[in-house]
């Protein structure tokens, strides 16, 4: 094995570039590095300015999204060897703004999240005192698969739709809202449906599949989408057909 | 109150298209795209006829066409918005697609009404 | 001093050439178009079948001319396309319980004289028939449907 492997990074100074360029460094080939350790090497040792997310290396917290040779993986996830002899071109997560280097603009992700309201709706005020919801295992796998995204982005790098179509809610804020609306703990899908409804919510997708492929976490945002479509259609149909007050 | 849009109904069309079309188009251009104009089979015309004006027939055949028409008009809307990437092509794609769509469908009915 | 500017990178027109996934995704789609060609072929053939033996056999020598013929194998190459895709596609698409599922109480949103409340209902939990079953299930339909055409066209 060779000693070493060149890496192709994008650098990008807001301050005074006005497009990206690219730089390339030669990091040690380590058997177990994986492309992030080839970052830290090279802010470590040759050039201390290269900015980029990263956090448990472990593939848990989601910081490290990159593209690694055009395909968005996890850096941390993403091993040296397998790229071997190389180069291997590292750049920021596709269909994102670049802030810097390899660092891009979350905020419409963290804006769009919300907006599926995450998170238990019940209205029943129930507190700690009263004891705990209780729910079988063949519930909780229901909705397990979808709970485990780590908001880690691939998906968003990867849907073609979301980079021709920037209002798309995208992938994982649809998966998440599923993961909500299939826990039997929960009573909000009529809010979350309200939100995927429209022209931006579920039918800008059209199931390239490709977010499902990337997901380090095996999450499948594109069937969830598309079991939201079935949904959202039944629903809509009770619509037109129903009274006013029974919608 | 759930809110009522067309963009559901358009997509359950397009999905009861695309199951009609997997199942049925295959055998379907297999035997009258193919078998029958190369003369490898040669099914007799009385009989053919008595099927097609047959009223189930007919019923299906409807069904048939005009949810393959839907299938196709939706997705072809969808590649044509994202291929060409044009907003104020958007509206004029639409009408084309499930306009195209709708009149095939009359087509059909008048045809299959006729037979 | 201004905010430093973000760069948004550019999608390039040929973005489905870059991943082989991706032109698959392409071809699919485009399979729409054979299946909007069949459906016109179709109808023009029962109006043709309609207006009498003569109007039938002028249609199939036209069917039979070498660039319909073309055209038709391509489009029978496009329809198995849709038909493959589709039937991968569909136990990613929907949820197919089998016997092994069961109801368990749950609470939904309902609007009752206009008011938005939570009521008590039922959610189907469990039982998810494994996806080759779903597929396989589809193709033994595309079996029975075929074989009944030929049937029904042969007699």
């Amino acid at each position: 094995m060779a000693d070493s492997i060149q890496m192709r990074v994008t650098r990008y100074d807001p301050d005074q570039d006005s497009a990206p360029t690219v730089a390339t460094y030669d990091v040690p080939l380590r058997k177990d590095w994986a492309i992030l350790d080839g970052l830290n090497y090279i802010k470590d040792h040759v050039d201390t300015s290269l900015s980029y997310r990263w956090s448990c290396r472990m593939g848990i917290c989601g910081s490290c999204g990159m593209n690694v040779e055009g395909q968005p993986k996890l850096t941390c996830a993403t091993f040296l060897t397998d790229y071997a002899p190389g180069p291997v071109r590292v750049e920021p997560l596709s269909n994102f703004p670049i802030v810097r280097d390899l660092v891009v603009d979350i905020d419409d992700f963290m804006e769009k999240l919300p907006r599926v309201k995450p998170w238990i709706i019940r209205d029943d005020d129930v507190t700690v005192i009263d004891g705990e919801y209780l729910q079988t295992p063949t519930e909780l796998e229901e909705y397990k698969q979808f709970s485990n995204c780590i908001n880690c982005m691939l998906c968003y790098a990867a849907c073609p739709i979301y980079g021709l179509e920037p209002d798309f809610i995208g992938p994982a804020a649809i998966a998440l809202a599923e993961r909500y609306d299939l826990d039997t703990r929960d009573a909000g899908q009529r809010e979350r449906l309200d939100v995927l409804i429209e022209r931006e919510g579920v039918w800008g997708c059209t199931f390239v599949g490709e977010c499902t492929r990337v997901c380090p976490k095996h999450v499948d945002p594109a069937g969830a989408i598309q079991r939201y479509k079935l949904k959202a259609a039944q629903e809509n149909v009770m619509a037109f057909l129903l009274p006013r007050a029974a919608r | 109150m759930t809110k009522r849009r067309i963009e559901p109904i358009l997509w359950l069309l397009f999905s009861g298209g695309g199951v009609v079309a997997a199942v049925f188009l295959p055998i379907l251009i297999l035997l009258f795209g193919l078998a029958i104009p190369l003369g490898l089979l040669q099914p007799d015309y009385n009989h053919l006829h008595a099927v097609v004006s047959y009223w189930l027939t007919r019923l299906v055949l409807l069904g048939l066409i005009v949810l393959m028409l839907f299938h196709a008009a939706h997705r072809l809307r969808y590649t044509l918005h994202d291929g060409l990437q044009l907003k104020r092509l958007d509206k004029p794609i639409e009408v084309l697609c499930y306009g195209g769509a709708l009149v095939g469908s009359v087509v059909t009915l008048l045809i299959v009404l006729s037979i | 001093m201004s905010a430093p500017t973000t760069y948004r990178q550019p999608v390039s027109r040929l973005w489905w050439l870059k991943k082989r996934t991706y032109l698959m995704f392409v071809l699919r789609e485009l399979s729409s178009i054979f299946v909007a060609w069949f459906a016109v072929f179709l109808m023009i053939m029962i109006f043709a079948i309609g207006r009498g033996e003569e109007s039938y056999r002028n249609f199939m020598n036209w069917a039979g001319s070498p660039v319909v013929i073309v055209i038709n194998v391509v489009a029978l190459a496009f329809s198995i396309l849709h038909t493959v895709t589709w039937f991968a596609l569909t136990p990613q698409a929907m949820v197919v319980r089998g016997p092994g599922s069961k109801q368990v109480p749950a609470k939904k949103e309902v609007t009752v004289a206009g008011r938005r409340m939570t009521a008590a209902t039922v959610v189907r939990v469990g039982g998810r028939m494994p996806s080759g079953l779903v597929i396989a299930s589809q193709y033994v339909g595309l079996a029975v449907v075929s074989a009944f055409i030929v049937w029904l066209v042969l007699q």
